[in-house]
């Protein structure tokens, strides 16, 4: 027990002499938690739209002021033909294109319908799908003013029969913080645990003490919880700072309440720290720890459920999120953040990380070797 | 099991068997004595103090450190052997001090108790022992790791070339401090690739491509080697390096320093037949002089019949 004692003395020191983990430990949660939410947010703005207008009718006009007067878009440019208006997508200036065809507003009093057209520039997807669905919504509601204008009094109403209320639970105001506030603190967690211990053993490993440790009577179980105990600490330290910033900024307070989020938190920890070891039992040098540290994040952050939702992924895809540490904890946090679940809502969560923390850390310890 | 170190037999593989690192290695080193493993870069002296110091385990062959067998008695062996790797490998960004304390008490003991053994050498670190490791100039650093391999006061100490890198005054003051050492009994093993340090040392092994050519004392090593020997100099060094080689006489010849050893076919071979052959091919201040080998000489012609056998 003295040496464990004497092996995190040394490595405290380690960490409080080198300031880029304290400055990770403090400053990087603040900072992603105050900029990210706010920065990327799913919310589609600024889409620029490029309207050609054949008709140059009073409706037309109408449709392309509302279109225009709505946050999401821009009206950017006034243009003659499609060929001229494509040419504006071509140079990334347009998003989307609407065109008027020739006798727009004739055909809708006429015959009562008529087309326009739209074509949305789907380099960036998610910009050209919602700019789509943006526009069509506005269009839909433009018709039902068109309706109301051309039949003040109608017999039977020919639209909407079927209204919808929606009501939005757990999250009542969308805000976009306190949905993504606890995916943040996942990844922080994560990179923290795994990453920051691997990197650290590793380094043993490049400088060469590791060599000098392991011709002492230091038995691999003290050196193997000396590295684990710091970043296990570290891991909540960084949380709590996270969780701070969090409150402070969004006013975000966990329904479920700390206990439960520090309770799941600490056995995550346990399960990363463990997934480091075993990086740096594979890893020789700082730069493959680094690879292959940069390779699971990616995975863990889109297979996460942090960005995409996890239910609308292929099946195969869902299978392998059930192999991913980062998606139970990031589903956790929400869980506890927004709806506010208890200690018997997520026992089997707290199962499954318990699993993943005794797998992790067997694999690793029975890969690690003092001698070759 | 008298002696300190007791090695059979060893054979160390890398690359399963594909690079041999030690072949068939065979030593004794009493108790006390101040061992030298001499040898190229590749010889496998690293794999052979990593193999006794228990941090790789021999293909075939056993070895005994202290008594104690380096596969089965591992433990035991880590509680009594300093070991001194050719890299610095003590934590930089700890200080001078936290490094020895860290490393005193990882062996559950402290500085204060063994003060008496690196006392003669902790003197010259300590007025900047609040100075980080990572700070200090080549020489203080293997005096700092020398401290830490001995901090626990080992029976054998292992030093993995400890002196390369260092300036000579820095080599000199290791050396004298190692003779200190070795008048308090301790074991010490250690590699030089500088032969005049292999003249300090009671016995020295002279290795190569994983075996030991020879082992004797300096002295014995010498006298081992009973070959006349000529230092030839004259202005256009490399010319007269190829003449001598195409020399009828000449066995062997290589550049050593300021001049070329010669060493010759046969052993009445005088300094005027040399001149005489050299003189027809108008050499300017030639000088011929005919010189004792010392111990570079002696492993020089070891090597060389060395990679004759392994061809």
């Amino acid at each position: 027990m003295r040496t464990l004692r004497f092996l995190l003395q040394k490595e405290f020191r380690q960490i409080f002499r080198n300031p880029a983990i304290v400055r990770m430990i403090l400053v990087a949660p603040t900072l992603q938690l105050l900029v990210l939410p706010l920065a990327a947010d799913y919310e589609v703005r600024n889409i620029n739209l490029a309207v050609i207008d054949h008709d140059h009718s009073t409706w037309s006009r109408q449709l392309t002021q509302k279109l225009a007067a709505s946050d999401h878009f821009q009206l950017v440019d006034y243009e003659e033909s499609y060929r001229a208006g494509f040419h504006l997508v071509e140079q990334n200036e347009a998003d989307i294109l609407l065109e008027f065809p020739r006798g727009f507003e004739r055909d809708l009093i006429r015959e009562g319908k008529t087309t326009v057209m739209m074509s949305a520039n789907a380099v960036n997807s998610v910009k050209g799908g919602l700019g789509t669905a943006y526009a069509l919504n506005i269009i839909g509601s433009f018709n039902k003013n068109i309706l109301t204008e051309m039949m003040p009094t109608p017999a039977v109403s020919p639209g909407e029969q079927i209204g919808v209320v929606s009501s939005v639970r757990f999250n009542p105001l969308q805000t976009y913080p306190l949905f993504m506030a606890p995916g943040i603190l996942a990844v922080l967690l994560t990179m923290v645990g795994a990453f920051l211990a691997a990197l650290n053993i590793v380094r043993e490993k490049e400088i060469g003490t590791i060599e000098q440790i392991n011709v002492t009577p230091i038995h691999k179980w003290q050196f193997v919880l000396g590295k684990l105990i710091p970043f296990w600490v570290l891991g909540l330290v960084a949380m709590t700072v996270g969780l701070t910033a969090a409150y402070f900024a969004y006013d975000i307070v966990p329904l479920g309440g700390y206990l439960v989020i520090y309770a799941f938190a600490a056995v995550y920890m346990v399960a990363v720290l463990g997934f480091g070891l075993l990086i740096s039992t594979l890893a020789e040098t700082q730069q493959q720890a680094m690879f292959i540290s940069f390779f699971f994040m990616m995975i863990f952050i889109l297979l996460g459920g942090l960005y995409t939702p996890i239910n609308s992924m292929p099946e195969w895809a869902i299978t392998l999120t059930k192999f991913n540490p980062a998606a139970y904890f990031i589903r956790v946090m929400r869980m506890v953040v927004l709806k506010g679940s208890t200690f018997a809502d997520l026992w089997p969560d707290f199962k499954t990380m318990g699993i993943f923390a005794l797998v992790l850390n067997s694999l690793a310890v029975l890969n690690y070797r003092k001698r070759t | 099991m008298d002696s300190a170190l007791h090695v059979n037999q060893l054979v160390m593989t890398y690359g399963k068997g594909k690079v041999t690192a030690l072949n068939d290695i065979s030593f004794d080193v009493e108790r006390g004595e101040l061992f030298g493993l001499i040898g190229p870069d590749g010889a496998g002296k690293t794999t052979l103090f990593r193999l006794l110091t228990s941090l790789l385990i021999p293909d075939s062959g056993t070895a005994h450190v202290d008594g104690f067998d380096i596969v089965k008695d591992y433990k035991e062996i880590r509680r009594r052997v300093g070991y001194m790797p050719g890299r610095f490998s003590l934590y930089q960004d700890l200080t001078i001090e936290e490094n020895l304390n860290f490393f005193a008490r990882v062996f559950k003991t402290t500085i204060e108790e063994n003060y008496d053994l690196i006392r003669d050498i902790y003197v010259q670190i300590e007025p900047f022992k609040k100075r980080r490791a990572g700070k200090l100039s080549g020489g203080m650093k293997q005096k700092l790791a020398l401290c830490c391999a001995l901090i626990h006061k080992p029976s054998i100490l292992f030093l993995d070339e400890p002196t390369t890198g260092v300036d000579p005054v820095s080599r000199k003051e290791f050396w004298e401090m190692l003779k200190r050492l070795k008048e308090r009994q301790i074991t010490i093993l250690v590699s030089t690739p500088y032969m005049d340090e292999a003249a300090l040392c009671d016995r020295i092994a002279l290795m190569q491509s994983g075996k030991i050519l020879s082992i004797a004392s300096p002295v014995q090593t010498l006298a081992n080697y009973e070959h006349l020997l000529y230092a030839v100099r004259a202005d256009g060094m490399y010319r007269l390096l190829n003449d001598l080689r195409a020399a009828p006489f000449t066995e062997r010849c290589y550049a050593f320093g300021e001049s070329h050893h010669l060493l010759p076919a046969y052993p009445n071979l005088s300094e005027s037949d040399v001149r005489n052959y050299l003189d027809e091919k108008n050499y300017t201040n030639l000088e011929i002089e005919q010189i004792t080998p010392g111990i570079e000489d002696v492993f020089m012609a070891l090597l060389e019949k060395g990679s004759e056998e392994v061809a």
